[in-house]
């Protein structure tokens, strides 16, 4: 680790002309706990290291107009202890503190879950569902763009020099509304899901679906959004037909990899599956 | 290479320390500082042996900058009891056989206070996944989980 | 003399007293082997293999060399070659050649990760610039993985001076095929022609690690009188003592290795791999070496056990005897022959009385980690394969699996196939057990099953020293020289106290240093409270001996009319005379006057060993849909002999029983297409995690072993034995489908119950 930096700047301003101005490779830290082992294996050789905790509003929740703003360097414990957040969004919040242990969930951010750019990370089916944006400062000046829009593909970003995200929007919550993720893993908890999907639906007076967003993780190089599978659901009930429907669309984008956590066979029919187990409990808190 | 000047509180004491800014928080502690109870087994974040609380939440220190813990207040396995007195947990953790070889027995420790400050009355099931970032090898957590639960119920008696 | 006796008068065995080295693991002040530092210590760092076949062209060290702050670069050149010799030492036969080929390559890679030159340096980034700088030129050769790829004809050869061994004629070309081993009784082949039913299968185990958290450690200094001395954290610091001494040429006695705390161990520290190293390291640069491993390291490098191929055939009348018994097993040693088929042969059938039995055995080399011993090393990849099929013969007959078991249960008298003929066992007794258990007969729902399997092992004795003092005080002071896994040093101080008649509190235990007590074997194979308990034992009553015939000489009487009751001295009768009670602390104080300290140390080759036998009661539950199996009940049943520390026993079967959960569910080494480990770390290494897990309920048997005083058994290694088969018979019951390979993972599952074939 030798000529590695590191500052904690306390202005975004600050941040983007380090990011920018760095001649070697700068990284941007919230909570660490990716970049810190991507370090240790020695993938990652950073020549600095830019901690954004210290920046006001970078670490915390504000509810505006029944809308979230969450500070991108946000750990999914603090997510987890927002009544407001965890009654509005409790798919967005269980997606995010369920990564790693309870050590990592207090550390592990929003931002950095994403833009480790990591497949199989949880955080962004369920954010991407959500509808959520992610506010981007850079050298330009800000700019908004939807979460399904960074991950360009494994451990690429769409941002560029000196840009990083400061923090995500989340909608305000429609009446009649529920979102949900599940992720399958071999254990119950520590492991890298295998399979993670995010379900967002809106239901009217009568329980039909009038609205839904349905993402996949670890089934392709980045996270999907499964348009098939919210026009499964879109105009109807939870029936056995329109679950089968679910499962099949889901299926039928996946796009995985053989490797040690699971086959291309396995993780898309886990993909159908876990489709179905997540829209079950998107309907349920819709109110169905 | 320049070194930078940690300013910490750790288990109540004024603590300062020079860090290369690639020195991890489990290495000052254990290299720069002089406490070992904090173990590492993995150095990434998977086995929970280095766990310590930092402003108040449970973290690996492993996955956690020295530098980063500038004007942080730390508490390490050191500092769990009270000069001779043992912690709860501490004494049920002897009195329940839940260590064995006793290398992630602080770990555990730390990790269990911390739930305990935040759950005084937790479910086996709460236990038990609070818990899983803390690898055991040796005893298969039964003793732990039983340990941990009965210490909460002394706790909320006392 | 034995305490065995009645259980009711036993006052310290058989309690639950604090450990005595519970307030340092509890507070940090425990210090195991990375915590360790001596003054102006140097940082080590291995190079190691990135290729899992190379020949080894050249290494350039001179670039490390000539980095600042660089003290020492070494290879194998800086050791010693030396020649194959077969020895018997940590657990397992071992070859020294082998063994310090394997601790540095020398011409050859052999596997990914394997050693190929050290450095030693003032700080950790100075050391890691130094690695990088080590220039190694290799010739990649094709590797081979799979134990069965790597007896196939026309595989890569590993040592091209390796022919199998125990064939007949002797093979003229090289092979991977260390050694082929036959145990047989009876006839076989008429066994089954008098068989109704027959049974079989073929099952395949993954390597798995045994995953203890503490990575291996060790501090080393030598001076240039040639005295070195080893601080270290193992499973055995006499092992380790002689380890350094052949591999380095040195003589023992210019080794003093202090054994520190060690956090786990399992099998996997009765080898040395850094030991070595760091006294190379040291010689050079004239000062202490600390040397570390990462997990990533104690993956790729250390000892797993053995994945492995396991053919099965048994065959049973009408009745469920069980008349013929047949296996093949094909088991992976690593890159350097050694695997535990040897144990994993005798102990596949070794719970039943078959009277035809025939038993193959191959130790296979292939490029991978050389194994190190595991938890009854062997025994749980046989029997996980025979368990089964004993459950499909049951199946067949439509006879309870216990029942079946029953029928065939070893006992007293019955001689296995490795010509042992069983003393008094407890499998009967075990078995009972779980028959009368309320979890062999609760109730499942849907989608759960519920399986039991049963498993052996020899337990074992050796060579132990202990010493027993009484201090000035009449406190007392109990050296043994076995280090403290999982709480022996509770037991032999409880051993002791029961011996002395007082307080555990009483007496201190502690682990002495190689220079400070007699030669010890490792703590491995269930021997400690066994063996060292039995060295404790003796030297207590030989203190008590002298404590009697000093309270004779204060008394002046004889010492036959001296009893030793409670604690106490007494006189024997009323003829002796009429004398208060002299306490330990009143004898220890006219010490002096009554001819010196009072002490003994006793050294002991211990035989006599209790086999063990454990039956393990399992319910899970499969989700169709992703495949998952979830252990919802778990009821782990044991002859432990006698408990010492009933807790520690019980901590032992869970412990066991938790770790064979893992290697069944999700444990594996998984390799990519360059023979490269694609799983070393605990990420995707999955040992079993809190939330995975039920309670596990240890139910001990105590059928004691009458060749220990207090009629131990050894408890550690039996609980792993089981579990594999256990939760596969299980999942059987649950699924109606046969699992054939281990881990039984999700993927596995889920494809079995879309195809219908496990």
């Amino acid at each position: 680790m030798s000529g590695l930096s590191y500052t904690a700047p306390s202005t975004i301003s600050e941040a983007v002309a380090l990011l920018a101005n760095e001649a070697g490779l700068a990284k941007v830290m919230s909570g660490g706990t990716d970049l810190l082992v991507q370090m240790k294996i020695g993938r990652l050789k950073p020549s600095l290291i830019v901690d954004t905790k210290k920046i006001p509003g970078m670490i915390g929740i504000r509810e505006i107009g029944g809308c979230f703003v969450i500070g991108a360097a946000t750990s999914g414990a603090l997510m987890g202890e927002h009544a407001g957040l965890v009654a509005a969004w409790p798919g967005v919040v269980e997606a995010t503190n369920l990564i790693g242990s309870t050590q990592v969930q207090g550390r592990a951010s929003l931002a950095g879950n994403l833009c480790n750019a990591s497949p199989g990370a949880d955080s962004p089916p369920a954010m991407i569902a959500a509808g959520a944006i992610a506010v981007i400062a850079g050298p330009n000046g800000t700019r908004e763009v939807p979460v399904e829009a960074i991950v360009t593909a494994p451990g690429r970003t769409s941002l560029g020099k000196g840009e990083f995200i400061t923090e995500f929007r989340l909608p305000k919550k429609a009446a009649r509304s529920g979102d949900a993720y599940l992720r399958f893993i071999p254990r119950t908890e520590m492991d890298i899901a295998v399979v993670g999907c995010g379900i967002a639906v809106t239901l009217d007076a009568a329980g039909v679906c009038v609205a839904a967003k349905v993402s996949l993780g670890a089934v392709a190089p980045t996270q999907l959004v499964v348009a098939g599978a919210a026009a499964a659901l879109i105009g109807n009930k939870l029936t056995d037909a329109v679950l089968a429907k679910l499962d099949a669309e889901c299926q039928a984008v996946c796009k995985p990899i053989n490797d040690k956590r699971g086959t291309i066979e396995y993780r898309t029919k886990v993909a159908g599956v876990l489709a179905r187990r997540v829209a079950a409990i998107a309907f349920q808190r819709a109110g169905a | 290479m320049s070194k930078t000047h940690v300013t910490t509180t750790i288990n109540g004491e004024p603590a300062e320390f020079l860090a290369e800014a690639g020195l991890t928080l489990l290495d000052a502690l254990r290299d720069e500082v002089g406490l070992t109870g904090t173990k590492e087994g993995c150095g990434s974040g998977d086995c929970g042996a280095c766990s310590v609380i930092v402003d108040g939440r449970l973290v690996c220190s492993c996955l956690m900058l020295a530098v980063e813990a500038e004007g942080s207040t730390i508490e390490t396995i050191e500092g769990v009891a009270t000069g001779d007195t043992l912690h709860p947990l501490q004494r049920k953790f002897i009195e329940y056989a839940a260590l064995q070889c006793g290398f992630c027995t602080p770990g555990f420790l730390v990790a269990a206070k911390s739930l305990l400050e935040k759950n005084n009355n937790p479910t086996e099931t709460e236990v038990r996944f609070w818990l899983a970032g803390n690898l055991c090898r040796c005893t298969g957590y039964d003793k732990i989980v039983r340990a941990v639960m009965d210490a909460a119920a002394e706790m909320r008696g006392a | 003399m034995t305490y065995i006796g009645n259980k009711s008068d036993l006052r310290v065995v058989g309690t639950r007293p604090d450990r005595p080295d519970g307030v340092d693991k509890v507070t940090g002040r425990a210090i195991y082997g990375a915590d360790f530092r001596l003054a102006g210590q140097l940082v080590g760092r291995i190079l190691r293999s990135p290729h899992a076949h190379a020949k080894i062209i050249k290494i350039d060290t001179s670039k490390a060399r000539a980095l600042p702050g660089v003290k020492a670069v070494m290879t194998a050149q800086d050791m010693p070659n030396i020649t194959s010799e077969e020895s018997f030492v940590g657990e397992g036969p071992t070859n020294f050649r082998d063994q310090s080929l394997n601790v540095m390559a020398r011409d050859k890679v052999l596997y990914e990760g394997h050693a190929v030159a050290a450095v030693a340096a003032m700080s950790p980034s100075i050391a890691e610039a130094a690695l990088a700088l080590i220039e190694v030129t290799y010739e990649v050769l094709p590797h081979v993985i799979d134990v069965e790829e790597a007896m196939a004809p026309g595989a890569p050869i590993l040592d091209e001076t390796l022919f199998t061994a125990g064939v007949d004629p002797k093979p003229t070309t090289p092979s991977n095929i260390a050694k082929k081993i036959i145990l047989k009784s009876g006839d076989i082949d008429a066994g089954f022609a008098k068989a109704d039913i027959i049974a079989e299968g073929r099952y395949v185990t993954a390597a798995v690690h045994q995953a203890y958290i503490e990575p291996h450690a060790c501090v080393a200094t030598i001076g240039a009188d040639g005295q070195a001395t080893v601080y270290a954290s193992s499973q055995g610091h006499f092992m380790i003592r002689a380890f350094c001494a052949k591999l380095l040429g040195m003589e023992i006695s210019n080794i003093r290795v202090i054994p520190l705390e060690i956090g786990g161990g399992f099998g996997g520290k009765t080898i040395v791999y850094l030991e070595p190293v760091a006294l190379t390291l040291s010689k050079m640069a004239g000062k202490p070496v600390k040397l570390v491993m990462t997990r990533e390291e104690v993956f790729r490098a250390s000892g797993p056990t053995s994945g492995a191929v396991v053919e099965v055939k048994m065959g049973a009348m009408k009745d469920g005897t069980i008349v013929a018994a047949q296996a093949v097993l094909k088991y992976q040693a690593g890159a350097f022959p050694g695997s535990p088929v040897q144990p994993g042969l005798m102990c596949a059938f070794a719970m039943y009385d078959i009277p035809n039995v025939h038993l193959t055995g191959y130790d296979v080399i292939s490029n991978r980690a050389k194994v190190a011993a595991y938890r009854a090393p062997g025994a749980p990849i046989s029997s996980y394969a025979a368990e089964q099929v004993v459950d499909d013969l049951a199946r067949q007959l439509g006879m309870d699996a216990i029942t079946i078991r029953e029928k065939n249960a070893a006992k007293a008298g019955t001689k296995t196939v490795y010509g042992v003929t069983f003393p008094e066992i407890g499998y009967e007794a075990v078995l009972a057990a779980a028959k009368s258990h309320a979890h062999w007969k609760a109730p499942l729902g849907k989608n759960q099953g519920r399986g039991i399997a049963t498993g052996f092992w020899f337990n074992i004795g050796g060579e132990s020293s202990a010493s027993v003092f009484v201090n000035e005080d009449g406190s007392v002071s109990v050296v043994s020289g076995s280090p403290d896994i999982g709480g022996s040093r509770a037991s032999m101080a409880m051993m002791a106290a029961e011996v002395l008649g007082i307080p555990v509190a009483n007496v201190r235990p502690i682990i002495g240093d190689t220079a400070s007590i007699g030669f010890t074997n490792v703590t491995g194979g269930s021997r400690v409270t066994y063996a060292t308990g039995m060295a404790t034992v003796q030297a207590t009553e030989k203190v008590i001996e002298q404590l009697k015939q000093r309270a004779a000489m204060i008394w002046d009487i004889s010492p036959d009319a001296v009893d030793w009751k409670d604690g106490q001295a007494v006189p024997a009768g009323a003829n002796a005379g009429g004398f208060d009670p002299l306490s330990l602390a009143a004898i220890a104080a006219k010490a002096g006057k009554t001819g010196g300290p009072i002490g003994s140390e006793v050294s002991v080759n211990a035989q006599g060993a209790g086999p063990g036998f454990g039956a393990h009661i399992c319910d899970v539950e499969v989700d169709r849909e992703t495949g998952q199996t979830t252990i919802l009940r778990y009821t782990a049943i044991q002859d432990v002999g006698r408990a010492i520390h009933p807790s520690y026993v019980e901590g032992q079967i869970q412990g066991g029983a938790v770790q064979g959960i893992g290697w069944a569910l999700n444990e594996e080494y998984i390799y990519d297409a360059k023979g490269k480990m694609d799983n070393a770390g605990f990420l995707d290494y999955r040992v079993p995690v809190a939330s995975d897990l039920p309670m596990i309920e240890a139910v001990l048997v105590e059928v004691p072993n009458t060749r220990h005083p207090f009629g131990v058994r050894g408890v550690g290694e039996v609980p792993i034995v089981p579990p594999m088969a256990a939760i596969g018979n299980a999942v059987r019951d649950a699924i109606g489908i046969r699992m054939h390979s281990l881990p039984m993972s999700p993927p596995k599952v889920r494809k079995a119950l879309d195809s219908g074939q496990g």
